[in-house]
């Protein structure tokens, strides 16, 4: 055998450590950082709008780990996000009226409402996840229609239960905060959210910056599953599950596993939208939203995580541009999806990542180093 | 002690019996084949033994009683199963797909030097590391289910159809690759429709029909056996 064959097998053999700060990130970061500086030359609806795209970022990436990476169709993921979203506006707005005696927007760069935004965020990440658990186990007996059926019905459920609830502790009404602050855990057993009216009057602290951070975070651990031995797990199971099996892959913990980061991330989103200074309504969890997310996951590539940030970016800015027309720019934009999907049917990058794409293309017409 | 041994191995789906009340042992370094027609139950009993089904009657796996263990923990025990229809994850590289077979194992040093084996084993798998393994032809596809499943370290590797549609060449090296691993002290169950290679190639082997055992016995008794040669050999 011929030592320089041996020596390139090695080298192929050999998997790079995971470097946790590789040129694409810092390109992303750099990114964020212009996004930030343009920031103060943009108006408040071009903030708005960025606000929007970074938070559908978030979703569609998580939404990827799922339906892209494990191949498990979930259309509830809209439900996630609606748990995280209420579970911390909850957090923020009535601690803050514990706290501040108002659930007015502190200011400062950072102060305890920015604490309670983050405490409030894990909690919805955490409750979400829990939520993903619970829908994640069906997955392990119902394959395609039937698993996106459950799991549509679970965005549903959750939907029509927020709209159950309570009316909310009116934040402009100083009586109704006294009584609040005197039994709170006797006004917040009634779940006051306020039903089908939706949730108000949550401090708008998720600036651009915020968010943007988040959806720098999401990426980096979505990036860092994707090349974990779970994400491997993930792929085969989408490819084959009879030879994952095989394979010794135990298809209860990933498939579950998949559902729980999912879910963990989406509830993210969802407290993330909840501080945009938006109300948080029991529509955010039905399935048009699911819907818009699973569009921007499709067209990004089902697996792809930067090509799932591009969609978003696409997806939430494309409407915008087409607005001088706005009464054809839905017509366009669905005949845009259409053509996509006949074009490229794997999305703009399948399961690669942006970075992936031009090298590979690059070392496929160098001349072989094998004979 | 065999390596294994199924007792009254019965295994349904729904209402529809596959297999009933078979039983049979491997010994520690030998091939058992299992041929029979389509359909005789012999992919069905394959699974029941490796727990990707839930059958009846018991199965033991080096004298512990595994029946309707899962088959991530058979496979860290050393039962390995490659599966009918070779099972290539077809958008994956070559190596990606052999990684996998090393889903469960951490010595990374040594699967250095298994991976480096496979391709003495295999030199045509070196040659396409980097390619999409559904790009392969038939026979590559099935050098990589084998290689793969045997970088899961198997004391007992279950074949299913390894010859399945492969060109008579093909299937003649397949065969050859197949008592190399044993000879290197691999236990091996193959099933078979092609009974003229698989008996030449098995110490023992089992008739199935209709989900039954029909015969049984050393291979070469088998081979030369009235019944096996009218119904399998076709002389
Ligand atoms: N998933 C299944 N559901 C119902 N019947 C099945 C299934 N798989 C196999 N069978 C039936 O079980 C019998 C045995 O099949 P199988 O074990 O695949 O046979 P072989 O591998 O010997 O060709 C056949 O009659 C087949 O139709
Ligand atoms: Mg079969």
């Amino acid at each position: 055998m011929p030592s320089a064959l041996d020596a390139t097998t090695n080298a192929q053999l050999r998997r790079p450590n995971l470097p946790l700060i590789t040129l694409p990130w810092l390109a992303c970061a750099l990114l964020g950082l212009a996004m930030l500086m343009l920031g103060r030359f943009l108006g408040s609806y071009q903030e708005t709008l960025m606000q929007q795209v970074g938070i559908f970022a978030i979703a569609a990436v998580s939404l990827n780990i799922v339906n892209g990476l494990a191949g498990q169709f979930s259309m509830g993921h809209a439900g996630f996000m609606a748990v995280g979203a209420y579970v911390a506006a909850a957090t923020t707005y009535y601690g803050s009226l514990l706290h501040f005696n108002t659930a007015e927007l502190q200011p400062g760069l950072f102060n305890f409402g920015h604490v309670l935004m983050l405490i409030g965020l894990l909690a919805g990440a955490l409750v979400a996840a829990a939520l993903g658990y619970l829908v994640g186990l069906p997955s392990l007996r119902l394959r395609g229609d039937y698993l996106a059926i459950v799991t549509l019905g679970f965005g549903e459920i959750v939907r029509v239960l927020l709209q159950q609830t309570s009316p909310q502790v009116n934040g402009k009404d100083p009586a109704e905060i006294a009584a609040f602050t005197d039994a709170p855990l006797r006004t917040l057993a009634r779940i006051p959210l306020n039903g089908a009216l939706g949730f108000e009057g949550v401090p708008a602290y998720a600036t651009n910056l915020w968010i943007w951070t988040f959806v720098g975070i999401t990426c980096l651990a979505a990036y860092r599953i994707k090349e974990s031995s779970s994400g491997r797990a993930f792929l085969s199971i989408r490819e084959d599950e009879i030879a994952a099996r095989a394979m010794g892959i135990n298809l209860t913990k990933y498939k579950v596993r998949a559902f729980v980061l999912a879910a963990f991330f989406a509830g993210i989103a969802g407290g993330l939208l909840a501080h945009a200074g938006v109300t948080t309504s029991p529509i955010d969890a039905g399935f048009q939203r699911s819907f818009e997310i699973i569009i921007v996951v499709v067209l990004g590539g089902l697996g792809s995580i930067s090509g799932a940030v591009l969609a978003a970016i696409v997806f939430v800015l494309l409407p915008q541009v087409l607005h001088p027309i706005k009464d054809y720019r839905l017509v366009i934009f669905a005949l845009l999806l259409i053509s996509m999907m006949l074009l490229r049917p794997k999305g703009l990058f399948g399961v690669r990542e942006i970075w992936n794409i031009l090298p590979r293309r690059a070392a496929h017409t160098k001349p072989g180093a094998t004979p | 002690m065999p390596l294994l041994k199924v007792e009254n191995l019965s295994v349904r789906y729904g209402s529809i019996r596959a297999v009933t009340d078979i039983s049979f042992s491997i010994e520690q370094g030998e091939i058992l084949t299992l041929i029979g027609a389509n359909g005789a139950g012999k992919t069905t009993t394959l699974r029941a033994v490796s727990g990707m089904l839930k059958p009846t009657g018991s199965v033991h796996f080096n004298g512990h009683n595994i029946t309707g263990t899962r088959p991530d923990i058979l496979l860290r025990q050393g039962l390995v199963h490659c599966p009918e229809g070779r099972g290539i994850f077809s958008n994956m590289t070559v190596l990606e797909n052999l990684e996998l077979g090393t889903f469960t194992r951490h010595d990374n040093e040594q699967i250095h030097h298994d991976m480096q084996s496979m391709f003495t084993l295999f030199p045509r798998i070196k040659e396409r590391l980097k390619q999409n393994a559904g790009t392969l032809s038939g026979g590559e596809q099935q050098m990589l289910a084998i290689a793969r499943a045997l970088l899961a370290r198997p004391k007992l590797l279950l074949l299913d159809e390894p010859s399945l549609g492969l060109a008579p060449q093909l299937v003649q090296t397949i065969f050859k690759i197949i008592r190399e691993i044993n000879e290197q002290g691999v236990t091996i169950l193959l099933v078979e429709q092609n009974a003229h290679m698989a008996l030449q190639v098995a110490h023992h082997a089992v008739v199935l029909e209709t989900g039954s055992i029909a015969m049984t016995g050393p291979a070469s008794e088998l081979a030369k056996s009235d019944a096996v040669r009218k119904a399998y050999l076709g002389c």
